[in-house]
């Protein structure tokens, strides 16, 4: 299992051909508390930069976008009951969704943890 | 997903430094780099606002005095621009108005003190919106007559300390706060610092707003967050609390195109006010007080989780589009979303169900009564 990161402050987890996506530590901290996470119907299609998932949080509703092209094959939902899970543990327990990827080789466009941290710190 | 922080050109206020040690996030306001939240996060200072006591750091909003010859002029003078009752305001108290463009509509909304003190007589002291600042000095600079001039307060900071705990916090240091009823204003001194010290705010909580001295700011901050029933608290918190207090925010609830019935916040404008008119737009908000308004202001709550925020559509069951939401979001006290927004008015009456369009999405709600969360103001005990 590989895990990558994305610009937009996604985690993409790979096993094969199925991805487990969420949002980054970072992104929570910058989001704040979470009040609501709007996930897609499991088996919708989306292409990498469709509007995903929307996180809302006390001040403000933030897109987050499908980082690979796939389907949708499973969400997380946990999330309807518990949103604070984003904040409390946002790499683990509170993954928004399992995608079947269907052009893997966009993998090669995201960054690796060393990568994503670097580019973290310079923002 | 995270904001640009563009920090250029930016106005600092006295508490800056401090902000930024607190950690808090600053993001611009009213063109002023203003702390969003601090590292508790705003449900947290949310709740422990309405709980012990949240510090607020309002200095960008503008301070100035009004002054004139004797109260009755200066009242009068200013009785031209608002509907409000400003001659019969007893010293030392305060009161909620709105400058009126000539159409009626709302330039902004305001505080306004008349001294105690019988040597400022024909002062009146004005709070307003820091968005707003420069629209309502010249308005004001414009319509006043020569008798009453405009003098902005540029050294003063403005903090406001709210919740229940606020006022005995504040007692430690000025114990004449004590003796303030709601909506009451007096100088007094805080730790032999002077301070104009009113028991009032903006989260539907006891507490106070603060004029101090610039130079001193900081230090008062500081003797405040001492008391371990103090947290400051961002702008994040400031906008939930007023949202669950039912309370406007100008540019978002109230515009120049929104009479004051419109808003429902006619609780501003007092008895002889509304029958002898007298101010700007006078003939179009007497028509309104007589026969209503075809849109008003009403509150919302919402049936699910997710929020609606400012600009959803307003819609009945059978699609019919009423209205727009003009503030929304989560109301931490209740649990639940919340929202305010203007409706066509034969759909205004409390309980009427509505759908609020998100993304697409209709969310359920229903026309609720405002405050969604009580008021908790002080009320002096009567002798």
């Amino acid at each position: 299992m590989t895990t990558y990161y994305s610009k937009d402050h996604e985690w993409i987890s790979v096993d094969g051909d199925i991805a487990t996506v969420g949002i980054t530590n970072y992104a929570q901290e910058q989001l704040g508390d979470v009040v609501f996470v709007e996930l897609p119907d499991t088996g919708k299609t989306v292409s990498q930069g469709d509007e995903a998932a929307v996180v809302e949080s006390v001040k403000a509703a933030s897109e987050v976008y499908a980082p690979l092209d796939g389907e949708i094959v499973e969400t997380n939902g946990i999330l309807a009951d518990e949103p604070a899970k984003v904040n409390e543990d946002p790499e683990g327990a509170a993954w928004f969704v399992k995608m079947k990827l269907s052009n893997p080789d966009q993998l090669s466009e995201l960054l690796d943890e060393a990568g994503y941290k670097a580019f973290i710190a310079d923002l | 997903m995270a904001e640009p922080a563009d920090t250029q050109n930016l106005s600092l206020t006295p508490l800056n430094d401090l902000h930024v040690e607190l950690g808090g996030r600053m993001v611009p306001f009213a063109g002023y780099s203003m702390p969003v939240q601090y590292p508790s996060g705003i449900m947290t200072e949310h709740q422990h606002t309405r709980d012990h006591a949240g510090l607020f750091d309002v200095s960008h909003m503008g301070q100035a005095w009004l002054i004139g010859p004797d109260h009755e002029t200066t009242a009068r003078a200013l009785e031209a621009l608002v509907p409000s009752n400003m001659v019969e305001l007893a010293r030392g108290k305060q009161r909620y108005t709105v400058l009126l463009n000539d159409e009626g509509g709302i330039v902004d909304d305001l505080m306004v003190t008349r001294p105690l003190a019988e040597d400022r007589d024909g002062q009146l002291f004005i709070v307003v919106n820091a968005s707003r600042k420069d629209v309502d000095y010249a308005l004001l600079r414009e319509k006043l007559p020569e008798s009453v001039r405009l003098e902005l307060v540029e050294d003063r900071a403005l903090i406001a300390l709210q919740g229940p705990e606020a006022v005995a916090v504040v007692a430690a240091h000025a114990p004449a706060v004590s003796e303030l009823g709601f909506m009451e204003a007096d100088f007094m001194e805080f730790d032999g610092i002077a301070c104009h010290i009113s028991r009032s705010g903006y989260t539907g909580e006891d507490g106070v707003e603060m004029s101090v001295p610039a130079g001193a700011a900081e230090a008062i901050a500081k003797a405040l967050l001492a008391d371990e029933r103090v947290k400051p608290i961002g702008l994040g918190a400031r906008d939930s609390l007023r949202l669950e207090a039912g309370l406007c925010l100008y540019g978002h609830d109230l515009d120049e195109t929104t009479s004051p019935v419109e808003g429902s916040i006619t609780f501003a404008m007092q008895k002889r006010r509304r029958e002898e008119g007298g101010f700007p737009g006078a003939a179009r908000i007497q028509k309104e007080l007589a026969e209503g308004t075809s849109r008003i202001r009403v509150g919302f709550r919402l049936d699910g989780k997710a929020p609606a925020r400012e600009g959803a559509e307003i819609r009945l069951g059978d699609g019919t589009v009423i209205g727009t939401v003009t503030s929304g979001g989560f109301a931490p006290t209740l649990g639940a979303p919340i929202a305010m927004g203007y409706v066509d008015a034969a759909h205004s009456e409390i309980g009427t169900k509505v759908n609020l369009v998100v993304r697409n999405r209709e969310l359920p709600a229903e026309v609720a009564a405002m405050p969604f969360v009580q008021q908790r103001y002080y009320r002096k005990p009567k002798n």
